[in-house]
């Protein structure tokens, strides 16, 4: 590298030659390879970004081969998924890949998101790194919805209906905005069309924001369990081959659960109301979300107010943007940070909590039940974690990765990683 | 084996705990097809096929089901071909323009008893016999479901008001269904000599429609079984590949 005539290190010559014109080679082994230093403590939570890499892979390539056999029109849309599951050479798999797919991306960018958050890895100088990763969330979000609309199914059409409603809150311009999104007065033909060609474009721009996520990641490097910056390079090894095999035995044992799913109980995440072909004369009973997007959709139905209801559920997500400004705490690591550790398990369950009342029917103790959760969500963020760094004195931080009395590696939560890690 | 299923889900996602389903906790049956190495029965299918064929039929279509897809019944071609040219099928237009009848063909799918909904709709006081080729999947409780459906039929308790054009359901949603009861016993003479119940019914005909649904099932288990020993496997041996490039670093640690 300090030669003045750059030339690749790569010892195969077309490698090299390539190389040195095109420094690709390097850009790889310095993202994924030996050229990349990385932490040596970190536990399997770690797995999960390349995990959510691999995922957006799998369902880049089965939309594609969906995509070839699709037709995405209000008279045939239904029929074609169906041609793709009984007709199609291994139709039926590629569907049920990219169905529960959806699903196995969102729990693994959960797990990401809340290692984040206990692991305190959004602070800085990672706020860039985060704020990225919840752009890429929103991004999720929105491909997900387009995309359970396209098998024209009834959730499919009434999940369209609720969700481009809420646009009509904004003032003045609501309902013009709404017609402009569906392409007319309702969910109809146009709707199907664009939000098609949407779906088809928003994992290339998800795929566009990892890169901007991945260059953020490497000006810092990971951050690790203890939290702290890592001072010497005896507590850097190289990603190629450490994580490179550690992160492929995390794909396989993915991999099999997300099999049980696929080949034994491929429409337990779904809704039985999603293989009734879409009919806009008949309302379903209960109009729910995917179970992805239900603690937003309960945090909706929380607040009595359209436009309030509508708001918070934004606000709920657009509140994560601002939280390493939030946290002022200097300790990084929930290790190290005995309340915190309390109030982020309580946030744990108050998360889980609002994703069982998003999918039950707003009545009787649902509906108090709903709002205290809502009302923890916000407070959680606003004042727990604002002034939690008043009143909590941390722990003593090691010097380093490789302090003896730390010298285990791992912290608590790390027995809790895959049991195979015995 | 399904306790576990219903473990593992529980462990996983607390929170996918959906509510769909009959008013009425419905009958479960251990059926044949449910477990990781599930299979249907080909005799209960073809029993089932003949109660479709007789009974479901006149009000029910089938559409996205063709009478070659019957050999997963365990029917050979000429039989296939005999049973397709019972059914009369609109093709066309042909040469001169006009639409014209034929004799159905492997090929075609099952022809619908009505041709269009406005006309199902009128023959049934409005109510639209859904199509059946999705029905165990489209609702909650699938099979376990439309059994329960088909057998729920009873007296309805005294101070219930069954409403003109509908009739009293145990199991059905709100407990008034608008379709007939539609099995009685003996509806239909089984080629086998089975007894004609009820339930004996009730039973063939939800094997079949949840065939009709899910006709991939067999192979996507069978192929399951084989995708995760391969993954357990790769997992074990990427293990112990993990564990040996990672030795000396753990060994630095001390």
């Amino acid at each position: 590298m300090k030669s003045s005539i750059p030339k690749s290190q790569f010892k195969n010559p077309v490698i090299n030659w390539i190389d040195t014109r095109l420094p690709i080679f390097t850009a790889a082994n310095e993202t994924v390879g030996t050229e990349h230093p990385t932490p040596k403590n970190l536990n399997y939570w770690w797995n999960f970004g390349s995990l959510a890499g691999v995922t957006l892979v799998i369902m880049i390539i089965t939309g594609i081969a969906l995509a070839m056999n699709y037709t995405a029109h209000v008279d045939h849309a239904f029929d074609s998924v169906e041609r793709i599951m009984r007709d199609v050479n291994g139709g039926w798999l590629i569907r049920y890949i990219h169905m529960n797919g959806a699903s196995f991306f969102f729990i693994v960018v959960y797990i990401h998101m809340a290692r984040s958050l206990y692991y305190g890895s959004y602070k800085a100088p990672r706020e860039l790194l985060w704020i990225l990763g919840v752009v890429i969330y929103l991004l999720m979000m929105a491909t997900a919805f387009l995309g359970y609309t396209l098998p024209w199914g009834q959730m499919s059409f009434w999940g369209a209906t609720v969700i481009t409603n809420f646009f009509s809150v904004i003032p003045f311009v609501g309902e013009p905005i709404v017609n402009w999104l569906l392409g007319g007065y309702t969910v109809d033909n146009p709707t199907l069309n664009r939000f098609y060609a949407l779906h088809y474009l928003l994992p290339f721009v998800i795929a566009g924001v990892i890169l901007l996520h991945i260059v953020a990641l490497h000006r810092f490097g990971s951050n690790n369990p203890l939290g702290i910056d890592i001072k010497s390079d005896e507590d850097m090894i190289p990603f190629h081959p450490y994580y490179t095999i550690k992160d492929f035995f995390g794909l396989a044992v993915f991999l099999a659960v997300f099999c049980v799913f696929v080949f034994f109980l491929p429409n337990f995440l779904g809704h039985p109301d999603n293989y009734v072909p879409a009919d806009p004369m008949s309302t379903p009973a209960h109009i729910v979300p995917e179970w992805y997007l239900s603690p937003f959709y309960a945090i909706l139905r929380a607040v009595p107010d359209k436009l309030f209801g509508v708001l918070a559920m934004f606000g709920a997500i657009g509140i994560l943007f601002i939280l390493p400004w939030l946290d002022r705490s200097p300790v990084r690591s929930a290790h190290y940070r005995p309340m915190y550790k309390i109030f982020y398990i309580i946030f744990i369950i108050n998360m889980l909590g609002l994703g069982y009342l998003g999918v039950q029917n707003p009545e009787g103790i649902y509906i108090i039940l709903g709002r205290t959760c809502t009302a923890w969500y916000f407070i959680h963020f606003l004042l727990v974690v604002p002034l939690l760094n008043i009143i909590e004195t941390p722990k003593a931080l090691p010097k380093s990765v490789s302090d003896p009395i730390f010298s285990s590696g791992s912290s608590g939560i790390a027995s809790a990683a895959p049991r195979s890690k015995k | 084996m399904h306790k576990f299923y219903l473990f593992l889900v529980l462990c996983l996602f607390p929170l996918s705990t959906f509510s769909a389903g009959p008013a009425e906790k419905g009958v479960s049956i251990d059926w044949g097809f449910n477990g990781p190495l599930g299979k249907f029965n080909k005799s209960s299918l073809q029993r089932g096929l003949q109660v479709y064929t007789e009974v479901c039929s006149s009000c029910h279509s089938l559409k996205y089901i063709a009478y070659r897809n019957l050999s997963d019944l365990g029917y050979n071609k000429s039989e296939i071909k005999a049973f397709a040219s019972n059914f009369t099928v609109t093709d066309g237009p042909n040469d001169d323009g006009e639409m014209f009848e034929r004799p159905g063909m492997p090929s075609d799918h099952f022809v619908p008893p009505y041709p269009n909904m406005n006309a199902a709709r009128s023959a049934n006081g409005g109510a639209y016999p859904p199509d059946l080729s999705l029905i165990t999947k489209a609702r909650g409780g699938g099979a376990d479901y439309l059994y329960s459906l088909l057998i729920g039929y009873k007296k309805p308790p005294e101070s219930f008001d069954v409403k003109e054009g509908l009739y009293y359901n145990k199991y059905y949603s709100g407990n008034l269904i608008a379709m007939p009861q539609p099995l009685y016993g003996d509806d239909v003479t089984y080629a086998d000599g089975t007894k004609a119940s009820i339930e004996q019914m009730a039973s063939d005909v939800t094997e079949f429609l949840a065939w009709a649904a899910e006709p991939e099932l067999e192979v996507r288990k069978r192929t399951g079984i084989a995708a995760i020993t391969f993954l357990l496997i790769m997992a074990v041996l990427s293990y112990l590949a993990k564990q040996q490039i990672w030795a000396n670093v753990k060994k630095k640690k001390v």
